[in-house]
C-alpha cells in the first residue's frame, strides 16, 4: 500500500536556511547541510531544498550545497531554485537531486516544462505554484520573482496536466509561515482538478493539519515552520495520520539500524 | 590479482550521483562511467536511471553501451542491477513517449502503469511495501519493508522470472531476477536503511 508522505521543506536564501511569513518576513534557520543531516537522521520520507532567491537574482541554487546536503541523504531530494535549462537540471541531478522543482520558468518559458518532462521523465519534474487570494477572495497565481502572471489558477492546472508534470506543489502565500492550518479548500480544488499527485504547502500548524490535508486530497504534505519552531517532527505528524487510518511509513527503531 | 571493478553506468540523465553516494557510504569501490572500455573491464554493473525510456533507449544505442552491456551480461555472465529506469531498460520494448527498444535481457515490455486504469494518481510516488519470497537480493530485509518508488511505467515480463511485488492498484513487478540479470523498480539508494542493505547485498554477491 502506498504510504502518504510528510516532506520537510528547506528554504534557502542562497546559503542559509530561512523561513518566511507570507513570503516576506524572514528568519534565519542556519546551515542547510546540518538541517538536511538532521532530517536524514529522522528518517524522513523526502526532503525539499528550494532556493527562494535564485530566480530573483538570476542565478541557480548553489550546487555545492546540494551536493553536500545529499551526501548523507538517503531519501529522495527535490531541488529547486533558478533552474531553467536541461543543462541546469542535469547539473542539479548530478549534484544529488532526485527531483527538480520548477516555478519561475513556468512563467518565463512555459513550453520548457514539456521539454524537461520529455528528457527527464514526468517523475522528475515537480511544478511548484504559489497562490494568493485577491481582495475579493479569489485564488490567483503569484510570482515571488515578480514575473508577469497571465494565467488563472485553473488555466495553470490545465497547462500542468497537459505538460505531464509528475507532482504539483501547491503553496498558499497567505498562509505561508503563519502556522494557522493549510488552505484545505485550495487543496481540494487542485487535487480534484487533476490526477497528478498534489503536495500541500503553506500553513501547517501541527500534525492534525497534515491528516486533514491528506483526507482532503493531497498525496503528501510539506511543512517548514512547525519543524523549525515547534517540537513537532515529521514522525509526530505521521503518528497522527496513522491514528486517522491514513497509511504512512512509520519505522520501528530496529528497522532503522544498519 | 586484478581488483574487482563495479561500474555504475551513467547515460547522463540519471540520478547517478545518488547511487554513487550510497556506495561511498557503504565503502564500496566503484567507478561512475559511460566509457565502453570500463564496462568491458567491469565485473559487476549497476545501471541506474531516471528519465524517459525513449530518451535513454536512444542514448544507450547511439553510445554503443547497449551492445557492450549485452555482450558482458549474456556472454560473459557478469551481474547487472538495473535501478528504476535501469530495470525497465532490461526489457524488450518500452512504450514511454513512443515505442522504443530496450536491452532485451528479460523478455517483456514496459507500459503505462495499470494503476491509471484504476483511477489512481500517476506517477506512483512514495514509499510502498515490497513482498518477496526466496529472493536473496533481499537478504536480511524484512518481508513487506517499504522502499521508495517514483515511476509512471511498469515492467511486464513475458517470460518466467523471479519477481517481488508491490501493490498500487494492481500487484506489479517491484524487483526482478533472471540469473545474473537483476532489476529493482524502486530506488534502493533513496530507501534509507533497507535500500542500503539491498545495495550491499548486491555488491557482496548475495543474489
Amino acid at each position: 500500500m502506498l504510504r502518504y508522505r510528510v516532506i520537510p521543506l528547506v528554504l534557502l536564501d542562497g546559503y542559509s536556511v530561512v523561513k518566511t511569513i507570507q513570503f516576506d518576513i524572514r528568519r534565519n534557520q542556519g546551515n542547510p547541510i546540518v538541517v538536511s543531516r538532521i532530517y536524514n537522521s529522522r528518517n524522513v520520507d523526502e526532503l525539499m531544498l528550494l532556493d527562494i532567491d535564485a530566480s530573483k537574482e538570476d542565478r541557480g541554487i548553489d550546487l555545492h550545497t546540494v551536493d553536500a546536503a545529499s551526501s548523507e541523504c538517503f531519501m529522495p531530494l527535490t531541488v529547486g531554485g533558478g533552474l531553467k535549462t536541461c543543462e541546469d537540471i542535469t547539473k542539479a541531478l548530478k549534484a544529488g537531486a532526485d527531483k527538480i522543482s520548477l516555478n519561475t520558468i513556468i512563467f518565463d518559458k512555459p513550453e520548457f516544462l514539456k521539454e524537461a518532462v520529455s528528457v527527464f521523465g514526468s517523475q522528475c519534474i515537480v511544478a511548484s505554484i504559489d497562490i494568493k487570494k485577491n481582495e475579493i477572495g479569489e485564488w490567483e497565481l503569484f510570482s515571488h520573482s515578480n514575473r508577469n502572471v497571465n494565467m488563472s489558477l485553473d488555466e495553470m492546472l490545465d497547462f500542468l496536466i497537459k505538460s505531464d508534470v509528475g507532482e504539483i506543489l501547491v503553496n498558499s502565500v497567505d498562509l505561508d509561515g503563519t502556522m494557522s492550518g493549510y488552505d484545505l479548500d485550495l487543496i481540494e480544488h487542485v487535487s480534484s482538478a487533476t490526477n497528478i499527485p498534489v503536495i500541500a504547502a503553506g500553513g501547517a500548524s501541527g500534525p492534525n493539519d497534515c491528516s486533514r490535508a491528506i483526507t482532503t486530497g493531497a498525496s503528501a504534505v510539506s511543512a517548514a515552520s512547525i519543524f523549525h519552531f515547534t517540537s513537532y517532527t515529521p514522525r509526530t505528524c505521521k503518528e497522527d495520520m496513522d491514528k486517522h487510518g491514513i497509511p504512512t511509513r512509520l519505522l520501528d527503531i530496529e528497522d532503522t539500524k544498519f | 590479482m586484478q581488483k574487482k571493478l563495479i561500474t555504475v553506468i551513467d547515460v547522463n540523465i540519471g540520478n547517478v550521483n545518488s547511487v554513487s553516494k550510497a556506495l561511498n557510504y557503504l565503502k564500496v569501490d566503484h567507478k561512475v562511467t559511460n566509457n565502453l572500455d570500463d564496462i568491458l573491464e567491469s565485473d559487476k554493473i549497476i545501471f541506474p536511471g531516471v528519465g524517459s525510456f525513449y530518451e535513454a533507449s536512444k542514448r544507450i544505442k547511439a553510445s554503443g553501451i547497449k551492445d557492450v552491456l549485452k555482450k558482458r551480461v549474456l556472454e560473459d555472465k557478469i551481474p547487472i542491477l538495473g535501478i528504476c529506469l535501469g530495470m525497465q531498460l532490461l526489457a524488450t520494448t518500452g512504450e514511454e513517449v513512443k515505442k522504443s527498444e530496450g536491452l532485451d535481457l528479460i523478455k517483456g515490455k514496459v507500459a503505462i502503469h495499470r494503476a491509471s486504469k484504476e483511477g489512481l494518481r500517476l506517477p506512483h510516488i512514495g514509499w510502498n511495501d515490497v513482498t518477496f519470497k526466496d529472493f536473496k537480493l533481499f537478504d536480511s530485509i524484512k518481508n513487506g519493508s517499504c522502499f521508495y518508488f517514483v515511476h509512471s511505467y511498469e515492467m511486464i515480463p513475458s517470460e518466467e522470472v523471479k519477481v517481488a511485488y508491490t501493490n498500487y492498484g494492481v500487484d506489479y513487478v517491484a524487483a526482478i531476477q533472471k540469473d545474473n540479470i537483476l532489476g529493482v523498480q524502486f530506488h534502493p539508494e533513496k530507501s534509507q536503511h533497507v535500500g542500503l542493505r539491498l545495495l550491499k547485498n548486491y555488491c557482496e554477491g548475495k543474489f
